[in-house]
This record gives C-alpha cells, structure tokens and sequence, in this order.
C-alpha cells in the first residue's frame, strides 16, 4: 500500500482522539483520547520510517512509546489522588483555576 | 494480500478509536484501545517493523493498559459520563476536528506535501528487527535513550508520591459528609475566583466595600 | 576693580543677605538678621558708588560697559545672556534703590523689633532689593523681564507679610494678579521687538532700530511699545492697573515706603527711560504713555482728598506723582523724569517713614479721623512731615519743587496738545499740595486725641486687643500678625538716623538741577540720552521762569487752601462735603475702578473657570479621557479574563483551533 493509506489512517485517528478529548468528561476516558493520538504519531512516524528505509523513526516511536507510559503513569496518580480526596472525578468540575 | 490485510487493521483500529471515544463506561473505552492497539500493531508488521509491533503488544496494551484497568476497577464508572458540557462545545469540537481531518487530509493527498513518495524505500533485509534497533539505541540514539530511561524513573517516583496516603485525607466511612471534606485547597479562601466575586463563600462576612465601588471587579 | 565687578558685587551682597538670612534664621536670631540685611545694602551701596566713580572714569562716549557672566541659552538668533549695562542710567537707578533701601533697612531695624517674623521681614526685603537690582542692572530683555517678575513676587511676599491677616492676603494676591498682567504685557512686546531687532540685547535693539530695522514695521514696533506700556503701567500703577496699590498698603509701612514709593513703583518710569530709543520712533506709545500718566496724577490726586487712612493718602500721592514722571518721559522729558524719582524717594520714603512713626503712636491704628494734635506729642515726626509735605507741595527751596517744574516745562514746551496736559499738571500740583496739608494738619493740629495726651506724658499707647486696622477683626500677636510693641521715631534712635537722613536728602537734593544754575543730572545722564531726538530741547527761559513761579504760587495757596479748611474752621470740610456730594461720592468709591474691573473681568473669568471646572473638565476630561481610557482597560482585561475559564476541555479546544489556523496557514502558504 502505498503510504498516503497509512498517513490517512494516522490523521483519521488523530482527530478521534481530538474529539475524544474535547467531549468527555471523566479525565481517564480523556487520559485513553491522548493515547490515541500519541499511536497515531506512532503509526505516521512508522510509515515514514518505512519510506525513507531509515529506522530513525522506529526509535522515534519506541520513545514516544515510552513518554507516553510515563505520561500515563503520573496521570493515572493524580486521577487516584483526586478521587482519594472525594473530589468529582469530572474535569467541569475541577476548575480552580480560573478568573 | 496485504491489501486486505491493510484494510481489516484499518478498519480495526478506527472502529477501536471510535470506540473509545462513544463508550459510556471507561471500562469498556479501555478495552477498545485495547483492540485499537493491536490492530496497530498490526500495521507496524505491515510496515515492516516488527520490533515495534511487538512492544507495542507487550508494553502498550500488556502493561499500560492494565495499569489503565486497574486505576478504573479502583475509580469506578462514576454516574454521568458522556454527557458533554453543552452542545456549544460539542459543535466547536465536531468543526474543530473535522477542519483538522480535512486540512490533513488535504496535506496528504493532495500536493501540500511534495516528500511523500508511493512505495517507499526498497527493502533491506533486517530492516525494523529487533538487532537494527538495538544497534540504533546503542550507537545513534544513546542520549535519547538514557534520557528515556530517566524519565521512566522520574515518572515512577512521581505516581509514589501523587497517591501516598496522608493523614486525614483517606476514605473514612464516616467522613462522606461533604462538610468533612478535605481539599487541597480550602475552598473559599482566598483563591483568584474569590478574588473577583466569582465565588463567595456563603458564610463569611462580606467584605465592606465602599459604597459605589462594588463593580470595579474587585481589583 | 573694573566699574562692571563693582556692579556684579551690587548684585552680589543683597542675593547674599537674603539667603544668608533666609537659611540662617536659626542661628542669626534678631540682632543678626537686622544687621545682616542692612550691611548688605549698605555695602551694596559702597560698591554702587565705586561702580560711579569708575564709570565716570571712562571717556564720555565710552559709558555703555556690559559684562555677561554666561551664556544661558544660545539659539539660532536668540543669545540670552547672564548680563549686566553699566551706564550712567542704570548707575543712578542703582545708587537711588540701593542708598534709599539702605535707609528703610536701618528704620525697619526698630520698626519691626516686635515682630515675630524678622528674619523673614530681612530676607525678603534683601530679596526684592536683589530683584530690583537686576531690573535695573540688566543688560538685555531677558534679565529685565527676570528682574521684572522677581520684583512683583517680592512685593507679593511683602504685601502678605502678615499671612495671617485675611485683608493682606488678598491685597496682595491682588497686587500680583495685576502683575502678572504687566508682565504678560512686557514679555509680548519683547517678542514684537525681538522679531525684527533679532537680539535681547538692549545696545543691539537700540543699534538696530538707527540702523532701521523697524523702517517698514511701524505697527510691530508700536504693538510692541503699546505692550511694554502695559508692564510699565500694572507696575507703575497707573490707571488702569493701578487698583493694587492702595491695598498694598496692608504690608508694612517700610514696605509700603521702599516697594510702593521709591523703587518698584518707579520700575516703569525706568522701562520708559531705557527704551527710549523704540519709544521715540513709535510716537503713538510715547503720547500714550503722557496721557495716561496726566490722567492718572489728577485722578489720584482727587481721590487722596478724601481718603482717611492716613496710608492711603500717601499711596495715591505716589500714584500721582509716579504720573508726572510717566508724563515726562512720555514727552521726552527723561532726565526731568528721572530727576524727580530720585526727590520722590527722598521725600515719599520719608513721608511713610514718619506715617509709620505715628501709626506706631496710635498703636497700629491708621485712620485719619482719629488722629489729631500729635505736634507736641512727636516734635521729630511733624517737622519730617512737614519737610516731607513741603517738598511734595513744591515749595521752593524743597526738592519737589524743582523736579516738578522741570517736568512741568519741559511738557509745557512740546507745544500743540501738551499744554492740556501743562495745564493739568499744575492743578494736579494744587491737589497734591491740599491733600498733603490736609492730611499733616488733620494729624498733628487741633486738640490732641487721647493718644496725643498719653504720648505728652511720656506713655505711648497699647493696644488691648489688637485689631486689624481695615476691618477691625480680632487679631493675636504671634507670627503673621504684627508684634504687640509699636515704635516711634522719638523713642529709635535707627530711626531717627534715617529719617534725618532723607530729610536732607528731601530738602537738598534739588539743588543739583536748578535752572539756569547746574545741570548735573543732565550731564551725568547725558550719555544715555544722547542719541535722543529730545537731547537738546530745552524750554525757553520765558516758559522756565513762568514755571517757577506758578509753582510756588500753587504750592503755597495749596497749603493756604488746607490750612483754612482744616485748622482755621474745622467745620468748612464737613460743609463742603455736603455741598458737593456727588462729587464726594465719586471720589470717595476711587472713581469705581474696583468695581469696573470686579464686572468686566474678575466675573468673567471666574465663570469661564467655574464652567471649566464643572462641566468640561468634569465631562471631557474625567469622564471621557481619564475614565475613558480606564473603561477601554478594563473592558479590554475583562474580556481577555473570560478566557480563563478553568474549563479543561474549553482550553483542549482552543489548542486545536489554534493548531488547526496554523496548519491551515501552511497549506495555503505551500500551494
């Protein structure tokens, strides 16, 4: 396939996960959109990889693969301390910082 | 072959974004990117990259993904979910990100983007295996690596010290009154909403101002 | 020394004694302050006649020196410089101001010993003889206009000089709202004159205006002149600027006798002299300023008949005799002019002097209808009034007699028109001689007043409560009112000094100029009025005798006139006050010239600026520019703060918005 498929594909999920993340409330559902769009970075970066014959966007991946974990991992800890502290798990809810 | 294959992953992975993003129920939202990610995966193998398909299986949706279940087993659905805050933004969101999938869709398809070529590079054997990777992060890609692994590190300790238990701010059966709550922050004490009137707190006394001045914003 | 080091020097001690007493109040106490102040004029006076010497030491065609002590702004055509003229005007104007301030220090020295402000009394007064110096000594319109401002915030201070006292407060915001008018008038014609002479320096305008620079500019130069008639006027006082002098007469008397009689006064006498070049080539200004002075002495004069403060009296006396000199210098008369400021200091700082003894003797009081019979209580004040009175009256061998001839003859002989004034001038001289009577027999003849009879017997009176002598309020004695002592010249031995002093001053000072005898103020003067078309006209012996005798025949049936009236039958004043009552009113409400300038500017310009207050600073410049611009603010913060809504997803989009603008910007710049 030529790679316009895969970059499509790529777009395509991006703007879900956009969308995803505009529309829902519950910040984990929120947490899932990001992802999306992160392995649909994935997936563009490994196309290119493919069309270039470079494995420099390969490693790219594994480190967006890995951010991502991390990015997961401290997010998921503040949704737990939220929810430990009897806040509203419910991101119109959570907003202190305005004015 | 590959077509087809092409085709079912695509179809695959967009029906699990989709997925995610309609589901009521976090639960089963994590599920679907569950899908989503294997279908991914398998078009990394049609790309060629094996490595990647594979930790994208074992970390991704082994780990992270469990991690993910585990949060929300611990969380619960909660009651309103997918409700959105209003139709206005539902709309801006449904203009948004249909502008962005056309521009994209422009950008790739059309002539905005003059690099792409149809096939891609000819295929040299080992290409996307585990040793030509291994021998990019060792060689090339040494900082970035280090640098990944630091980061890891960080992030654990960071998830440790979000959700300690402290004193007094634990799940008590008794303390479900809302007037018991704890809060970061207290409400009602001097944050920047109150500061410009936007929240008054209903049992303090009100500030004397002097008479005319009450709508200056509260400078 | 150079003649120009010892005029810097006259600058220099008077500056000296008013900060040295201004900043030293402290240390200095009373002794110092007094002494201070009157050494400094003092040697200010040492230096001016140095200054004398050395400039008569020059060629007689070598006696214009300026010196310039920096440039102070250097522009294109305008060179304003820090200078000084020493020629033989300003030589005299100098020796003048500084020797009859030398005198009026040392009577202040007793005169104001109780008062609390004393150091402040000198320092001002080293100030405005300071400022005086500099009008006079100034070498170019820009140190003239200094000067000129100076003098008028002096007399503003000095007028004021009990702060306390709400008359003298606003006489003396009075005298300098006046002022500032004359000296709006000054500057103008400054620039009309500077547009065609193209330098400040006096020397140069004058070389400008032979070598024709205003040939075919008459109308700038008479605007010009027309203006600088303005300043000479408001601080002159002459009609119709001249409703601030009598109430400058709330300052102190030495005030009322250095400022308001011997120099400020005379400043646009001096103004006319000096300019006399641009005021011989624009006639109109220079027959402006006759008018105006002739109209001026009758009118004082009349109105000094029938004042009762004894101040007063004395303050329209100087406005009328300030009117002569204009009148001369109007004509031509320069040195008639100039001659008859220097006996009108002497006599008229004398005249005050003793006006200030008797008001100590009746304890602050000023009104004429309570004084009477002080001769055998103040023998040394009625014979200084009585030197004082003859020479104002212009009784021969007295000072006053041979200024005012000479003034009288020489408008007499300019012939045409000048003979309405000539004439007017002489019964102007029977008024003054009236007035002045009127008022030494009304003080000193008749049956003593009670303070009179305390005086014979050695008590001078107190005042119980002291009051001001305008309104009769209540005042105290602390600072910014007068002291609780009063002084009189028997009892001060300073005062007594000076007094004698100008008394022989007032009674010999004529003997330099007697016609057809010595001509010394001519010749001394010469050199400044040499290029005047007017240097060689003399009046005809005819009209010079003629002059001398009428003189002394008004003179004395002046004073025959007020004996009969005011000492031989004591009721025929009253009488013909009853009998002439419209005229009585006239006089008495100082031919309504408070009342003309309160319509037709003082309401004017207090509505204008009511309204300006009210509505358009209120509506245009609070409302619409102050509030305005804060409104735009904080409309503008407010609607920028709408964005902070703290809603997550609300920012999520406006990333994507943003992302998506930016990617679409690319697209379109790509294709």
């Amino acid at each position: 396939m030529a790679i316009d498929w895969y970059l499509v594909v790529s777009a395509l999920i991006f703007c879900i996960g956009a969308g995803g993340v505009l529309v829902r409330r519950n910040p984990l559902v929120i947490l899932l959109c990001l992802e999306l769009m992160l392995n649909a970075a994935n997936l563009a970066l490994i196309a290119f990889a493919r069309m270039h014959g470079n494995s420099d966007g390969q490693i790219f991946a594994l480190i967006v693969m890995v951010v991502a974990a991390c990015e997961v991992t401290v997010g998921l800890g503040l949704i737990v301390a939220i929810f430990r502290r009897r806040l509203p798990i419910d991101v119109d809810e959570l907003r202190e910082l305005q004015g | 072959m590959s077509a087809v294959v092409f085709f079912v992953a695509a179809i695959g992975a967009i029906a699990g974004a989709i997925g995610v993003v309609a589901l009521r129920n976090p639960f089963y939202s994590v599920l679907a990117l569950v899908g989503h990610l294997l279908s991914l995966a398998a078009l990394f193998l049609l790309l060629r990259a094996e490595f990647i398909a594979a930790a994208q299986v074992v970390v991704y949706a082994g780990a992270v993904m469990v991690l993910y279940l585990f949060v929300v087993s611990y969380i619960g659905s909660g009651v309103r979910q997918l409700t959105p805050g209003g139709s206005g933004l539902r709309l801006v969101a449904g203009g948004a990100v249909l502008a962005l999938f056309v521009e994209l869709a422009i950008a790739v398809l059309g002539s905005g983007l003059k690099a792409i070529s149809g096939e891609g590079a000819p295929y040299v054997s080992g290409f996307g295996s585990p040793a030509a990777i291994g021998e990019a992060l060792l060689t090339k890609f040494l900082f970035p690596f280090e640098v990944a692994s630091l980061l890891l590190l960080v992030a654990a300790v960071g998830a440790v010290v979000l959700a300690r238990r402290r004193r007094g701010t634990t799940l008590d059966d008794d303390e479900r009154d809302p007037a018991h709550w704890i809060t970061p922050r207290s409400l009602f004490s001097g944050t920047m909403a109150e500061a410009v009137g936007a929240i008054r707190d209903p049992g303090a006394e009100p500030v004397a101002t002097p008479a005319g001045h009450d709508e200056e914003g509260g400078w | 020394m150079s003649t120009t080091t010892w005029a810097w020097l006259v600058l220099a001690f008077p500056l000296a004694g008013a900060i040295v007493n201004g900043l030293g109040y402290k240390k200095l106490g009373r002794g110092g302050a007094g002494a201070i102040g009157t050494l400094a004029i003092g040697l200010a006076f040492v230096c001016a006649v140095a200054a004398l010497i050395g400039l008569q030491g020059h060629a007689s065609n070598d006696r214009a020196l300026v010196s310039s002590l920096w440039d102070y702004a250097v522009t294109g055509d305008v060179n304003a410089k820090l200078s000084i003229l020493v020629d033989p005007l300003s030589v005299y104007m100098m020796l003048v101001v500084t020797g009859v301030s030398t005198l009026i220090h040392l009577y202040s020295v007793s005169y104001m010993r109780g008062d609390r402000g004393y150091s402040r009394y000198f320092a001002y007064l080293n100030f405005f003889v300071f400022s005086m110096l500099v009008l006079v000594l100034g070498g170019n319109f820009l140190m003239l206009i200094v000067g000129w401002a100076f003098v008028g915030a002096a007399s503003y201070l000095l007028i004021s000089f009990w702060y306390r006292r709400g008359t003298a407060t606003k006489a003396g915001i009075k005298a300098f709202v006046i002022n500032v008018v004359g000296d709006v008038g000054l500057v103008l014609g400054t620039f009309f004159i500077l547009r065609h002479s193209g330098t400040l320096d006096f020397l140069g305008t004058f070389r400008a205006a032979e070598g024709g620079a205003f040939a075919g500019h008459q109308g700038s130069l008479t605007a010009g002149c027309l203006l600088l008639l303005v300043g000479a006027f408001a601080k002159s006082a002459q009609i119709p600027l001249h409703t601030w002098l009598p109430d400058a007469m709330e300052g102190p008397t030495p005030v009322s006798s250095l400022i308001h009689a011997a120099t400020m006064v005379t400043a646009g006498v001096y103004l006319i002299a000096r300019m006399h070049p641009l005021f011989e080539r624009a006639p109109a200004a220079a027959d402006t300023a006759a008018i105006v002075g002739c109209v001026t002495l009758l009118v004082a004069g009349t109105i000094g008949l029938v004042m009762t403060d004894i101040k007063r009296v004395i303050a329209y006396s100087t406005m009328s005799q300030i009117g002569y000199m204009i009148m001369a210098v109007g004509a031509g008369g320069y040195v008639a002019g100039l001659f008859h400021l220097m006996t009108h200091a002497f006599f008229k700082a004398l005249l005050f002097m003793a006006a200030g003894s008797i008001i100590g003797a009746m304890a602050g009081g000023q009104s004429l209808e309570r004084m009477s019979g002080f001769r055998r209580a103040m023998p040394f004040t009625f014979g200084c009034f009585v030197v004082g009175g003859l020479a104002l009256s212009g009784v021969p061998p007295f000072s006053g007699f041979f200024s005012k001839d000479e003034i009288l003859a020489f408008v007499g002989s300019r012939g045409g028109w000048f003979d309405v004034l000539y004439v007017v001038g002489y019964a102007g001289a029977f008024l003054t001689a009236v007035y002045t009577w009127r008022m030494i027999f009304r003080a000193f003849f008749g049956e003593p007043c009670t303070e009179a009879k305390e005086l014979e017997h050695g008590h001078l009176a107190h005042a119980e409560v002291p009051t001001n002598p305008a309104n009769g309020e209540v005042e105290d004695t602390d600072v910014g009112f007068p002291g609780p002592e009063h002084t009189i010249a028997e009892r001060a031995l300073p005062m007594k000094v000076a007094m004698t002093l100008l008394a022989i001053g007032a009674t010999f000072a004529g003997f330099v100029q007697i016609p057809h005898v010595d001509h010394v103020i001519t010749n001394f003067l010469q050199p400044t009025f040499a290029d005047s078309k007017w240097v060689d006209h003399e009046p005809s012996n005819t009209l010079v005798n003629f002059g001398l005798v009428i003189g002394t025949v008004i003179g004395l049936s002046g004073i025959a006139l007020a004996y009969r009236v005011w000492v031989l039958k004591p009721g025929s004043a009253a009488a013909w006050q009853a009998r002439l009552k419209p005229v009585y009113t006239l006089f008495v409400n100082k031919w309504w010239f408070d009342e003309a300038i309160d319509l037709l500017v003082v309401r004017p310009f207090a509505a204008f600026g009511n309204f300006a207050r009210g509505t358009f600073e209120r509506v245009f410049v609070d409302d619409t520019l102050v509030g305005g611009t804060t409104g735009i603010v904080r409309a503008g913060s407010a609607a920028v703060r709408a964005i902070q809504t703290g809603f997550l997803r609300y920012y999520a989009a406006l990333l994507l918005l943003g992302g998506a603008a930016v990617l679409l910007y690319f697209l379109i710049s790509a294709s």
